[in-house]
């Protein structure tokens, strides 16, 4: 399913006006039921202060930008474990070159899931519990397969987060790691057919990368866990 | 170097430059007292300068103006790749004239949207500039030697995936475009690694990811690429977790404006 995130058919600012009047007339008619609505008020402002709590046997990502780094942590364990399997035990045929730059991703994705648990410190989730049980590790195409759905999610996720993020710094972070998962992504995809680093099954017509929302995201992953993410407190916009 | 020949061009072009400048004898004057001080090789820079300073405020203001900062990277980089194409240096029927088309048609629609993105927002987009893709001369051979035309490639890909990068906290406050932003920028990291993949199937010692501050190509295309050695991420040192190479390559780091249009400039004519 192409989960790209919807682009504005208006323009930006007419659609945001649209949206200011279609939110103001809501509110006037709601405005007759003053109870009700404090009422709501009330709950949506309990909901915004305290944690709604995760399902028994889950792990919750948190709240905030510690919510969306915990996430970023979460696929950046999911990728390092991948690239660590695909190392120790190379699939049949694999070539020096393509030995060396499956190394180098292991390493670079080892980099960000080390950073992401230092920088998170106690509020970094566990380590992951990985199921990899549908992956043919001594198969090239199985292995490439893989990689090219880590990476293109990856790219995918970081692009649909930058807007959940409210520290600039934390934004940065996501922006230096997002460039060298789609530097992954594009080998990945060249290595599998070359000429596919950006094809049009990833690029849409005006020229832009995937955008996806954490609740896309975190269903896409879940086949390859056997740890139970939930991002239930995670910022919708 | 023809200054006097430099600025009748721009003339023709801008019959209004001295309006934005200031007058004509000024304009001449603040050269000539300036070449007194500046060494003849600096003097692109210097006229980059000057440039910037006439032009940056038709850029708008806040998000507009960094959008019309993009759109201005953009328009260098679809020429780039529509003269390249035209120019037949690319070997035709090869997966590479294939590759480098589908990059021409990236940049294109890169420039369609963010000019109506602008335009949404009520802006105004800045024209396109003139562009020299030989910088002067540094790169006479861009479109007659495929090393070359792929080496400005790899430093225009690489520059415009800082150059966004350094903007993402500028656009913080607007949703639609931080994202539409970010999706370009994956983009540009995509273009930027096949395009190294493929200098690196011709020799050139590179990978599709960025190593230290190494360009592979030599000390010409160094500001691109200077910072990117960093192996520390917000006070944490990535090099105990990994070797210092990869502690490099992992984290791609930003460029200021100032830094990007100091690169820019000697390609605009």
């Amino acid at each position: 399913m192409d989960t790209k995130l919807e682009k504005p058919a208006m323009p930006i600012a007419i659609q945001a006006e649209d949206a200011a009047k279609v939110n103001r007339r809501k509110f006037l008619s709601y405005a007759g039921m003053a109870a009700a609505t404090a009422a709501a008020l009330y709950a949506c402002k309990k909901d915004d202060n305290n944690m709604s709590t995760a399902p028994a046997g889950s792990i919750d990502l948190g709240k905030g930008d510690v919510g969306i780094l915990n996430y970023a942590y979460a696929l950046e364990q999911l990728e390092a474990a991948f690239y660590t399997a695909v190392i120790a035990s190379p699939y049949a045929g694999i070539t020096t070159a393509e030995l060396a730059l499956l190394t180098d991703i292991r390493d670079h994705e080892i980099a960000h899931r080390e950073f992401f648990k230092t920088a998170l410190k106690t509020n970094a989730i566990p380590g992951l519990e990985v199921n990899f049980s549908a992956i043919n590790f001594s198969n090239r195409a199985s292995v490439l397969a893989t990689a090219k759905t880590f990476e293109d999610l990856g790219v995918a996720a970081y692009n649909g987060a930058g807007k959940l993020i409210v520290d600039g710094g934390n934004l940065l972070l996501a922006g230096k790691i997002v460039s060298v998962e789609a530097r992954h992504a594009a080998l990945i995809r060249d290595l599998i057919s070359n000429g596919t680093f950006a094809d049009s099954t990833v690029i849409d017509a005006d020229g832009l990368d995937g955008a996806k929302s954490p609740d896309i995201v975190l269903a896409a992953a879940k086949p390859f866990l056997k740890s139970v993410l939930w991002g239930g407190n995670l910022p919708k916009q | 170097m023809n200054m006097q020949h430099i600025f009748n061009e721009i003339e023709k072009v801008d019959p209004e430059v001295y309006d934005r400048m200031d007058t004509r004898r000024s304009i001449m004057q603040r050269f000539t007292s300036a070449s007194g001080k500046i060494a003849l090789a600096a003097l692109p820079l210097a006229l980059g300068g000057l440039f910037k300073k006439s032009y940056g405020q038709t850029g708008g203001s806040g998000i507009v103006k960094v959008l019309n900062y993009a759109l201005t990277l953009e328009y260098l980089e679809s020429e780039f790749y529509i003269k390249g194409v035209d120019s037949g240096i690319v070997p035709a029927g090869t997966p590479a004239e294939g590759a480098i088309k589908t990059i021409r048609d990236h940049e294109i629609a890169h420039v369609a949207f963010l000019r109506k993105v602008i335009m949404s927002m009520g802006g105004t987009a800045v024209t396109k500039p003139t562009f020299d893709f030989t910088a002067g001369g540094a790169f006479s051979n861009v479109f007659t030697n495929y090393d070359t035309f792929l080496a400005v490639a790899q430093t225009f890909e690489d520059t415009g995936v800082r150059a966004y990068k350094g903007k993402a906290g500028e656009l913080i406050s607007n949703n639609d475009v931080l994202t539409a932003a970010l999706q370009i920028h994956a983009v540009e990291a995509r273009h930027a690694a096949h395009i190294r993949y493929m200098r690196k199937a011709r020799g050139a010692n590179v990978k599709p990811w960025i190593t230290g501050k190494d360009s592979g190509i030599g000390a010409a295309v160094q500001a691109s690429y200077d910072g990117e050695e960093l192996t520390t991420q917000a006070t944490i040192n990535i090099a105990q977790f990994v070797s210092a190479s990869a502690a490099s390559e992992s984290f791609d780091e930003p460029l200021t404006e100032a830094q990007v249009l100091a690169i820019v400039d000697p390609f605009i004519s």
